[in-house]
């Protein structure tokens, strides 16, 4: 059939199953949104493309799907800088269409031209300038393909104009065929053997689960792993969720800012277990140190990844998911209770450590952010699904949030991205129209794209917002207390709007608690009412987020308070 | 750890960007490229990109990975070493003093090199050999003026077996 280069991106668009698109229209792609308003996608009109692309990378995370958005040639292209880059850090699987001037003006410095692929080529896994409309429907099914699959990552398609206008023979389902892309799903069964080997010999074993577990949809077959072997679970940021953190196995957070028990088990293990990680230096420390008296396996579907920071003395690449359950068959053959057995004085070092030091604040007169986030985490009895911001309002949520399921906690992990939180909460809540939604913010982020709160307002998207307001920029001014001798250059954030006004401005309801005693109260109020709320918190202005592992020093090597 | 030389060889879509694309991954890391040749093999839609660079070996163990990665490399091979065949080529503008011009000519037939151009004071020569060759005859040529000089960095093939 003869479609128009606009006509085919709404095919292909069916094809690839995509409801939801997040976007804000400009010259170069009226043409597209003329044809979504045509078909029955949702397209979620947003106030800033930034906020376009966190928005699908919030629907992709939640929901495992690919995530879509549609921004305009020039400054909406580069508007859309920062979310690519930042799901460009943390794999989430994104296509992201931008409309550019007419093939015959690129080069001329043309109204809102821009080289977005060029821009572009380091931050995501590919990028296509789509050179006619006859080429469009293979590069649209190759981006859909090489974003969702092997270590997924957004994929950019720059469609000028005329090619959106042209018109060409489109023949549906067409097969992707890229000679040079084949990643490696399947792992090498000797390999896993060797892992094998060393669960069986290791006296202290310890898991290390990423975010790759996550994305591969591995979480039940890691949670047999542990649990059959009694292997305790510390996760990286990007890994809450992929094992239970209520479960008694696990260890909590790794890291800048882990658990005492987490980082001295990396510290003392004899195997660490690496899995869909990618050994950031926020997770290592100083690398010399980091497992120093470990083997280390790692798994991970990016070659790329394995050996990048620390010596690796079994490398496995394949699917995490597939990995692990080949694992878990291998290990039926095994006697298990004997292996526990031998590792008891293990298990009970690790309780030792849990025991000695705990994740604690001391409630004074003023609210403290750990008590908020403790209160939302009992008010919502762990279930809602949390967006954060960047900063100690996405550590303090870390710790004190326990995430129990997969692609319950959105954070911004590898590009550590302000103004990520609300727009993904919005795009998270489009996947689950049903389910609680909470960003917690700090004053700071918040305000990067707090423009949001109409998008939120005009979709009947009741995303709720937790502001631990610190007046601060905090966790720079954390960095500048403990390492720049107190000197607050440039963190101080004074002049903040009224939050609950602001929320009012936007149609939305706004509380504010100012005592921990209305803590409770206010967050209850505000997880009650229907619709976008704020919720301001003043708290405890320089409270500080522990424990805390200076930049380049040993995870081991803690300050505690 | 010790840097050596590699010669990184690989075979890529002949499409506008893929290289960009390769030499992004180099600067993006901070990577030194020593010459870089390009050009179109049999299939019109296929180049083969030579690249040298100096790396120690788990860098260099990085770098052949993420040119893996990308999705325009077909193939990509390091031919450090001697299963390969590497040469590279050179035109040489000389100072040609009458004094001068019979050693010219001499180390030219040496070094089985062409004049290929000749001027009132100057000739061009143009050379292909390995790289320790063209140093040779640089620092032959070099007292008596080069002038300008240009080269195209080294080309490889895998040796296929006899
Ligand atoms: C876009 C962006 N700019 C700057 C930073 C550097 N940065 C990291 S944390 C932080 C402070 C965040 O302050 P706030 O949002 O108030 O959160 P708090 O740490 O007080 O919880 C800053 C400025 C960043 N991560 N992202």
């Amino acid at each position: 059939m003869k479609l128009t280069g606009a006509q085919i991106l709404m095919e292909v668009l069916k094809e690839e199953g995509v409801d939801s698109i997040f976007g804000f229209p400009g010259g170069a792609t009226i043409d597209i949104h003329d044809n979504v308003v045509k078909t029955d996608m949702h397209h979620y009109l947003v106030r800033h493309e930034q906020a376009a692309v966190h928005a699908a990378d919030g629907y992709a995370r939640v929901s495992g799907k690919v995530g879509v958005c549609i921004v305009t040639s020039g400054p909406g292209a580069t508007n859309a800088v920062t979310g690519i880059a930042t799901a460009y850090m943390d794999s989430i699987p994104l296509v992201i269409i931008c409309g550019q001037v007419p093939t015959h003006l690129i080069g001329n410095d043309a109204f809102q031209e821009v080289d977005i692929v060029g821009i572009t080529r380091p931050c995501t896994k590919h990028n296509y300038l789509v050179p006619s409309v006859e080429d469009l429907p293979r590069i649209l099914k190759e981006a859909f393909h090489i974003a969702r699959s092997g270590r997924p990552g957004p994929v950019l398609v720059d469609i000028p104009k005329n090619v959106q206008q042209g018109v060409t023979n489109y023949k549906p389902n067409q097969k992707v065929r890229l000679k040079s892309y084949n990643p490696t799903y399947k792992p090498n069964a000797k390999q896993l053997q060797k892992v094998v080997d060393l669960i069986k010999s290791s006296k202290r074993p310890l898991i290390f689960a990423g975010g790759g577990v996550l994305l591969s949809k591995g979480a039940d077959e890691l949670t047999r792993l542990a649990r059959s072997t009694e292997i305790p679970v510390t996760m990286s940021l990007m890994g809450l969720g992929a094992f239970p953190g209520t479960d008694p196995l696990s260890l909590g957070m790794i890291g800048m800012h882990g658990t005492y028990r987490a980082n001295m088990s990396s510290g003392e293990c004899d195997l660490l277990i690496g899995i869909g990680v990618r050994f950031d230096d926020r997770v290592t420390g100083k690398t010399d140190c980091f497992a120093s008296q470990a083997k280390i396996v790692h798994i991970d579907i990016d070659p790329t990844s394995i050996r990048k920071n620390v010596p690796v003395s079994v490398p496995v690449v394949g699917d995490c998911k597939s990995c692990l359950e080949i694992l878990n068959t291998l290990l039926e053959d095994e006697d298990l209770e004997a292996m526990k057995a031998r590792r008891r004085p293990w298990m009970e070092k690790v309780e030792t450590w849990k025991q000695q030091y705990k994740l604690a604040y001391a409630q004074e007169d003023e609210i403290k952010p750990q008590f908020v986030v403790e209160k939302l985490y009992e008010l919502t009895h762990g279930e809602a699904i949390i967006t954060t911001e960047v900063g100690q309002n996405q550590m303090w949520t870390a710790q004190y949030y326990h995430f129990d399921r997969p692609r319950q906690f959105v954070t911004s992990g590898g590009l550590g991205t302000m103004g990520f939180g609300l727009p993904a909460a919005i795009g998270a809540q489009v996947a689950f129209p049903d389910a609680l939604v909470v960003d917690v913010a700090g004053d700071g982020s918040i305000q990067m794209n707090i423009q949001e709160m109409a998008t939120a307002m005009q979709y009947k998207l009741p995303v709720k917002v937790v502001i631990l307001n610190n007046c601060y920029l905090g966790m720079v001014r954390q960095w500048q207390e403990l390492f720049y001798d107190k000197r607050y250059a440039c963190t101080g954030l004074e002049h903040a709007p009224d939050f609950v006004k602001l929320a009012e401005a936007y149609g939305a309801v706004g509380f504010k608690a100012t005592r921990p005693d209305e803590v409770e109260a206010v967050l209850r109020q505000g997880l009650e009412t229907p619709g976008p709320v704020i919720m301001d918190f003043r708290v405890s202005r320089e409270e500080c987020v522990y424990p805390m592992v200076p930049a380049g020093a040993p995870i081991t090597e803690m300050l505690l308070v | 750890m010790t840097e050596e030389k590699h010669i990184l060889t690989m075979l890529v879509d002949n499409e506008p960007g893929v290289l960009s694309r390769i030499v992004g991954l180099f600067s993006g890391r901070g990577f030194n490229i020593e010459s870089l040749c390009v050009a179109e093999t049999i299939d019109p839609k296929v180049s083969r990109i030579t690249i040298v660079t100096k790396a120690n070996e788990p860098l260099v163990e990085q770098i052949e990975k993420q040119l893996r990665k990308l999705i325009n490399v077909i193939k990509l091979r390091d031919l450090t070493g001697s299963g390969s065949v590497q040469r590279e080529m050179a035109l040489i503008c000389v100072r040609a003093k009458p004094e001068n011009r019979d050693e010219i000519l001499r180390i030219v037939d040496i070094f089985r090199c062409k004049v290929v151009d000749v001027g009132v004071e100057y000739y061009i020569i143009e050379a292909t050999g390995s790289v320790e060759k063209m140093k040779a005859l640089v620092n032959l040529l070099k007292p008596m003026g080069i002038k300008k000089i240009a080269r195209t960095g080294t080309i490889a093939l895998f040796r296929e077996p006899h």
